[in-house]
């Protein structure tokens, strides 16, 4: 089984992501927990609401706010980053945990590398599947690359002169 | 200045040690070109046409000797002896090896410095007036915010990867913008509304290929929201910023596209959610920042003008052509900030060899309680000088070649490093500027003219600020030859204006007779205390367009 970060540690990974031209060429949706695109989720919004263990994965572009009415009913929301230098989905993680206080999975998934975890985790990613050619142990250093920050994030809101 | 704690201390050194594993993966093999580049980058580190360049951050100009001396050392050890200072108050190194740029961030380190988001797309190093806590025209003392925007600005995790890089200043000086806070991403203003201090936000501004002054998006920050404010427009920018284009992507385009009001509007709904939530500031944090940038123990028995000043001014006309150029008023009486210009002729502008850099430091500890400044007229500032040792102070800075009289005249110019160095330019600058500088060297004819920006980039990325030069002058590249366009009419003095161009570009051999055609108009033209740039704005384009062109001169 596939392995991903989450929650700080390596565990199997049991969600299976689904892109629309995947789903395009299955007659029904598997069992199990998938993670399907913002536009299927729209398209069968209330009986993926019923299965409970549907995600949603945004791209680029798909903002938290098209989920606003749907966070109770969604245990993830993955976030794709087509090439790692494309920010939005940092504030999009943000928004996600301070504008809709959402608690299930925040996942990273695309082109997901060490050297950008450590930002992540601070804007809300708790999952990380980290690109397929990449070691995976090698990665979980990435989520230690500083213990001092300057500014509040999503998991200690204050800034540094509030930490006293 | 700002004096580490001991988590800043923390922060840098284990910044150190993650650059250096980067650095030892990539040589390795076991991260890409591509997944490096904005990794060092976000360190300052750009390779270029002959070796990387090194952009060390300068935060708001300011430098202590013990920095100083740490940057000359670096500059003998690791470079070829010089360094260069930039239009955005940073220090650059032309020529370290890759291999040795963790020891040269370690070595950084140990003096409070490094060169943490000096490029990339990311927020770069806040800057502001060169005069900062000591020109007697602003209405507070704009470092305290500079430092407190750096802390968030500094690894902060939403903004790392923004569409394009992202440049902040602060200015506090009031119908003045001696910062450029119109032609940067954000513009950050201090004012003060019924005694309380708070902001005017401009958002928007930029040189580059499409260049653009600002435009108002706050009207009146209160100071608790400063950096709430700051936020919400990043986060607006890092969702909305045009990402497909490399060329559209900088702030001004987005402002542009939504118009001020839509980006406004935007930036209101982000700061609603912001506001009042736990990065709002304190007084006490606020008062914390100021403290470390107390006023130095001036001797407060000094009267303005002593005598050993005024029998130096007498008895030495060369002494006293400086006083008059390079020497600026301070708001402590009996104390002048004293500007080392960096523009010999024969030498880039902005070049200062790692002996100079010594014998600057030796100079701030004699004369200005150890500290210096950098300017984005790539020069040096001594801030606190005494009165009463201006001289002394002017015989060893003649004696080093930083007394040249030229502050803000004609061949004070402000030069990119072009094609000599620039793997993007279109054209040299370097040698232009040089042409330039042998040709007016008749000190009494350029004081004459009074000032006159003079500003040069080798391509149309504006690192030489040209579109803000009285005078601007951009390398361009015709069908693989060099040809220079000029600008008229930009501003960077007490407001900021882009130039108009005067029409086709111009041989490099033909830079200098137009430059002088266009000065003899102005000559021709001007009345009494009429500088260059407002004889240009009373005539407008046309006449110097016509002598410009005219063969029969
Ligand atoms: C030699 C290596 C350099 C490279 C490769 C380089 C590259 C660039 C590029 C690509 C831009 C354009 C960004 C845009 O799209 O707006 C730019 C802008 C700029 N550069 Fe450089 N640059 C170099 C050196 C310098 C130096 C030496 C200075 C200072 C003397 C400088 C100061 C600036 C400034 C102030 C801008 C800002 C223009 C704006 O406000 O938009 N750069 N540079
Ligand atoms: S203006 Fe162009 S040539 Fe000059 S330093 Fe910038 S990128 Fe290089």
């Amino acid at each position: 089984m596939p392995q991903i970060i989450k929650d700080g540690v390596i565990v199997d990974d049991t969600w299976q992501r689904l892109d629309a031209e995947a789903l395009a060429a299955l007659q029904a949706l598997p069992d199990g927990p998938v993670i399907v695109p913002l536009a299927y989720w729209q398209a069968h919004r209330e009986s993926l609401k019923a299965r409970g263990d549907v995600g949603v994965c945004l791209e680029p572009g798909e903002e938290p706010a098209a989920l606003a009415d749907d966070f109770a009913a969604l245990p993830l929301v993955a976030i794709n980053f087509p090439a790692f230098k494309d920010g939005r989905g940092y504030s999009y993680a943000r928004e996600l945990r301070t504008r809709y206080g959402f608690k299930g999975e925040v996942r990273a998934v695309g082109d997901v590398l060490r050297d950008q975890l450590f930002y992540m985790q601070r804007v809300g990613f708790n999952a990380f599947v980290i690109r397929a050619d990449r070691d995976i142990h090698d990665a979980l250093n990435g989520l230690r690359d500083f213990s001092v920050t300057y500014q509040g994030d999503v998991n200690d809101p204050r800034p540094i002169y509030r930490r006293h | 200045m700002y004096v580490y704690r001991p988590h800043d201390k923390q922060l840098l050194s284990e910044r150190v040690a993650q650059f250096r594993d980067q650095t030892r993966r990539y040589l390795d093999g076991q991260l890409s070109n591509d997944e490096f580049l904005p990794l060092r980058l976000q360190n300052g580190l750009y390779i270029q046409r002959y070796a990387p360049m090194l952009r060390v951050s300068v935060p708001y100009g300011m430098l202590s000797s013990t920095q100083l001396r740490m940057l000359g050392r670096i500059a003998r050890e690791w470079d070829k002896g010089y360094a260069h200072v930039s239009t955005r108050q940073n220090i650059q190194y032309n020529w370290p090896d890759l291999e040795d740029v963790p020891d040269i961030l370690a070595a950084l380190a140990e003096v409070e410095m490094h060169a943490i988001q000096t490029s990339g797309n990311c927020i770069r190093n806040v800057t502001t007036d060169e005069f900062a806590g000591i020109n007697a025209a602003e209405i507070e003392d704009p470092r305290p915010w500079c430092e407190i925007i750096r802390q968030w600005a500094t690894f902060n995790p939403e903004f790392a990867y923004l569409p394009r890089k992202f440049k902040i200043a602060v200015n506090a000086v009031p119908d003045a913008d001696p910062a450029l806070i119109g032609v940067h991403d954000i513009g950050v203003q201090v004012v003060h509304r019924d005694g309380e201090t708070g902001f005017r936000v401009l958002a928007g501004g930029g040189l580059g290929r499409t260049p653009m002054v600002g435009e108002v998006i706050g009207d009146f920050v209160p100071w608790p929201h400063l950096l709430s404010y700051l936020e919400a427009i990043l986060r607006v920018y890092n969702k909305y910023g045009n990402r497909d284009n490399k060329y559209k992507a900088r702030i001004k385009i987005l402002v542009k596209a939504l118009g001020a009001e839509k980006f406004r509007a935007l930036t209101e709904a982000e700061f609603a959610e912001l506001k009042d939530g736990p990065m709002t500031l304190t007084a006490d944090e606020v008062d914390t920042m100021r403290g470390h940038f107390s006023t130095p123990a001036y001797d407060t028995a000094l009267g303005q003008r002593p005598a050993a000043l005024e029998e130096a001014l007498a008895s030495n006309k060369a002494f006293n052509r400086w006083f008059h150029t390079n020497v600026t008023a301070h708001r402590q009486p009996g104390y002048a900030a004293v500007t080392l210009t960096l523009k010999k002729t024969g030498r880039a502008p902005g070049d200062i060899t790692d002996e100079e850099l010594d014998a600057v430091a030796d100079l701030a500890e004699t004369y200005s309680f150890a500290e210096a400044r950098t300017t984005h007229q790539q020069n040096i500032v001594l801030g606190d000088v005494r009165q009463d040792q201006l001289f002394p102070l002017w015989e060893k800075l003649d004696a080093l070649g930083f007394a040249t009289p030229n502050l803000k005249l004609l061949t004070d110019m402000i030069a990119c490093p072009g094609g000599d160095f620039c793997s993007l330019a279109n054209a040299k600058s370097i040698p232009i500027a040089e042409a330039i500088q042998r040709h007016f060297d008749d000190m009494d004819y350029l004081h004459d003219l009074g000032p006159i920006d003079v500003n040069i980039s080798g391509c149309m990325n504006a690192c030489g600020h040209h579109h803000i030069g009285h005078i601007g002058i951009l390398g361009v590249d015709k069908k693989g030859r060099e040809y220079y366009q000029i600008t008229l009419g930009g501003r960077g003095d007490k407001v900021s204006k882009i130039g108009e161009k005067l029409g086709p570009s111009f041989d490099a051999d033909q830079v200098v007779p137009v430059i002088a055609r266009l000065v003899d108009l102005y000559v021709e033209q001007r009345k009494p205390d009429e500088l260059f740039v407002d004889t240009y704005e009373r005539l407008g384009i046309e006449p110097f367009k016509e002598r410009a062109y005219a063969t029969d001169h």
